[in-house]
């Protein structure tokens, strides 16, 4: 418990950190000594406009999108028992992007991509847990002697190829005017945000479901079999976790497109660092997920400023080395 | 969620036997596994159950969890059915040792073992200091000392299977259901698993069900043995009146044969 509360703190203090380098930095760069005092108390000068009216808002939805998609990726792993799963494995995103990308091919404007894109992850979500809900919710939840998660992995998977053939077709039948912008949206990119409440408030009531079940969790990476006879309810958190996580991807890919990477590296890299209790480490996932999205997206529009490149290129530029890194100074240390 | 919710007011029956099988029929698809069985197990005794592979073993293990539903018939737990205990009630009451245990993360020995305290806990607490205090101990029974913080991941076939056992053993329950536990034990932990087990079930009134294929550490350990022989077929009751040449001949489908070494009775295959 101690030991947890020190884990968060430090990431806390990572993310305060995070923010302020990333209101300050950008086309013209606002002196961290300034960030603080405009922070709260803004003036009338142009700094105090940018900072709350541009920065602020991209930088809370960044960290609200990373945590959403590291928690989601969390969970996912825990539910499925595999470490390869990311929030996008079950097919949320493609029906997300498949939304997204049809509004952007009608024209239409910013918030009905946005509608597109929730639209298609629910439909997406419905699908498969329609499909999948014998293996998450009948008696082959339990396992029995057979385990359930593939079959609900590989109908998530199945459903993920259908979506990935539909974007092709999307992509092929866009005009080259459009096709720019729906290529940005399916690396993932922040440059379109209004506001960070959707993402922050997901974020936190997502927490405070989860915290609930996170020793439940623990006891679920054992097996189904294990799990119920230790009194989990198997079957009902497995669907819990299922819906929890799907909507936390849905509102990640609606505010910030298909941004890769954050849901399967920031679990590995914790877990690494700090085990696999989940009761610390889905905090952790939502501290550090969002932190290291925060730092991308503010690369992102910060490296060619003031043009902006997709965080989803950055993000993983960044990841895959960093996680690279992690491992082998792991497999080292054995 | 329990189809019938716990009824509070209804106490355990105190006379009841700890578990009662009351005409237990298992199908696999088409086959018939067991056949109307009906017996009960009290505390202090040691089933084995022994008998042919596919004969119905883990089947009946995991219908005894919980896992599976019988075809028909009723388990019993403490004179109440197995489905009106919440599922954290049945978790202090009986505990399976499934026979492959499968791990998709690293984990600390110490952790795997701790889940086995997780029915003891009430939903924010954290394992205190007597719950590692109890996995140590756990593991020491298994002799598994200073493997505490190993990785789950680097341990040979036997060591993770006793660690199983352990996470088994720091449960506690009344009624210990085990699926070829010895499977991957070298002889020496099959023979002290095996002592522990039968300490457990002498000194702390608890029963043990254990499928095995070794006849004779069966016939040396069980007070009470179970032995599936073919489609539907059962025989149940104290180790030596069941464990005969002729009903493990039958059972097996090859003549075994018994032969006497000092105090010690073996069957061997002809």
């Amino acid at each position: 418990m101690k030991h947890a509360l020190r884990i968060w703190a430090v990431l806390a203090l990572f993310s305060a950190a995070a923010l302020c380098l990333s209101l300050a930095l950008g086309s013209s760069s606002i002196a961290l000594s300034d960030v603080v005092r405009l922070l709260f108390q803004p003036d009338a000068s142009a700094n105090a406009e940018v900072l709350h009216g541009l920065r602020l808002p991209r930088a809370l939805a960044a960290f609200g999108t990373g945590g959403l998609l590291a928690l989601a990726g969390a969970l996912l792993q825990v539910l499925l028992r595999n470490p390869l799963a990311d929030p996008y494995v079950l097919g949320a995103s493609g029906g997300a992007a498949a939304g997204a990308l049809g509004a952007m091919l009608l024209g239409l404007g910013v918030v009905w991509v946005q509608l597109g894109a929730f639209a298609g992850a629910l439909l997406s979500i419905v699908l498969v847990f329609g499909v999948a809900y014998r293996d998450l919710a009948g008696t082959a939840a339990l396992g029995g002697a057979s385990e359930a998660a593939p079959r609900l992995l590989l109908t998530g998977v199945m459903f993920a190829a259908a979506w990935s053939a539909l974007i092709t077709l999307l992509l092929l039948l866009a005009p080259d005017a459009r096709l720019r912008g729906m290529l940005f949206w399916l690396t993932g990119d922040l440059s379109g945000v209004a506001s960070p409440a959707w993402p922050l408030a997901t974020l936190a009531l997502l927490l405070l479901a989860v915290m609930p079940l996170a020793r439940e969790l623990n006891v679920l990476l054992q097996g189904p079999a294990l799990a119920y006879t230790l009194g989990v309810q198997v079957a009902p958190l497995r669907r819990k976790v299922y819906l929890l996580a799907s909507l936390a991807t849905a509102v990640a890919v609606t505010t910030g497109g298909s941004v890769g990477f954050v849901g399967l590296v920031v679990p590995h890299a914790l877990r690494l660092v700090i085990g696999n209790d989940q009761r610390s480490l889905l905090p952790a996932c939502a501290l550090a997920g969002g932190t290291l999205l925060l730092l991308a997206d503010t690369l992102a529009r910060s490296i060619v400023a003031p043009q902006q490149l997709p965080v989803g290129v950055i993000m993983a530029l960044l990841g895959a080395p960093l996680f690279l890194v992690l491992l082998l100074r792991r497999a080292q240390a054995r | 969620m329990s189809k019938r919710p716990v009824d509070a007011a209804v106490p355990p029956d105190a006379g009841a036997p700890l578990l009662t099988l009351q005409g237990l029929t298992l199908r696999a698809g088409q086959r018939v596994l067991l056949q109307g069985l009906s017996m009960a197990v009290q505390p202090g005794e040691l089933w084995c159950v022994i008998g042919a592979n596919g004969s119905g073993k883990t089947s009946l293990l995991h219908t005894l969890a919980g896992l599976r539903r019988p075809s028909s018939g009723n388990v019993v737990l403490q004179g109440r059915p197995l489905g009106d205990w919440s599922p954290g009630q049945a978790a202090g009451l009986r505990g399976l040792l499934p026979q492959a245990l499968h791990d998709a993360f690293a984990a600390r020995a110490i952790d795997v073992v701790l889940a086995g305290r997780h029915p003891h806990l009430s939903r924010w607490e954290w394992e205190g200091a007597a719950d590692t205090a109890l996995a140590l101990e756990a593991l020491h029974q298994v002799d598994l000392d200073g493997f505490a913080d190993r990785d789950v991941l680097t341990l040979s076939g036997g060591e993770r299977q006793r660690v199983g056992i352990a996470a088994l053993l720091a449960q506690d329950p009344l009624l210990l259901l085990l699926d070829e536990a010895l499977a991957h034990l070298d002889l020496k932990h099959q023979v002290s698993v095996l002592e522990h087990l039968a300490q457990l079930v002498r000194q702390r009134g608890k029963a043990v069900l254990l499928s095995i294929h070794d006849l004779n550490l069966a016939r040396r350990f069980a007070t009470h043995v179970l032995l599936l022989g073919g489609p539907g077929q059962a025989a149940c009751g104290p180790v030596r009146e069941v464990m005969t040449e002729a009903a493990l001949s039958e059972a097996f489908g090859h003549r075994v044969m018994r032969v006497d070494v000092g105090a010690q009775t073996l069957f061997v295959p002809a």
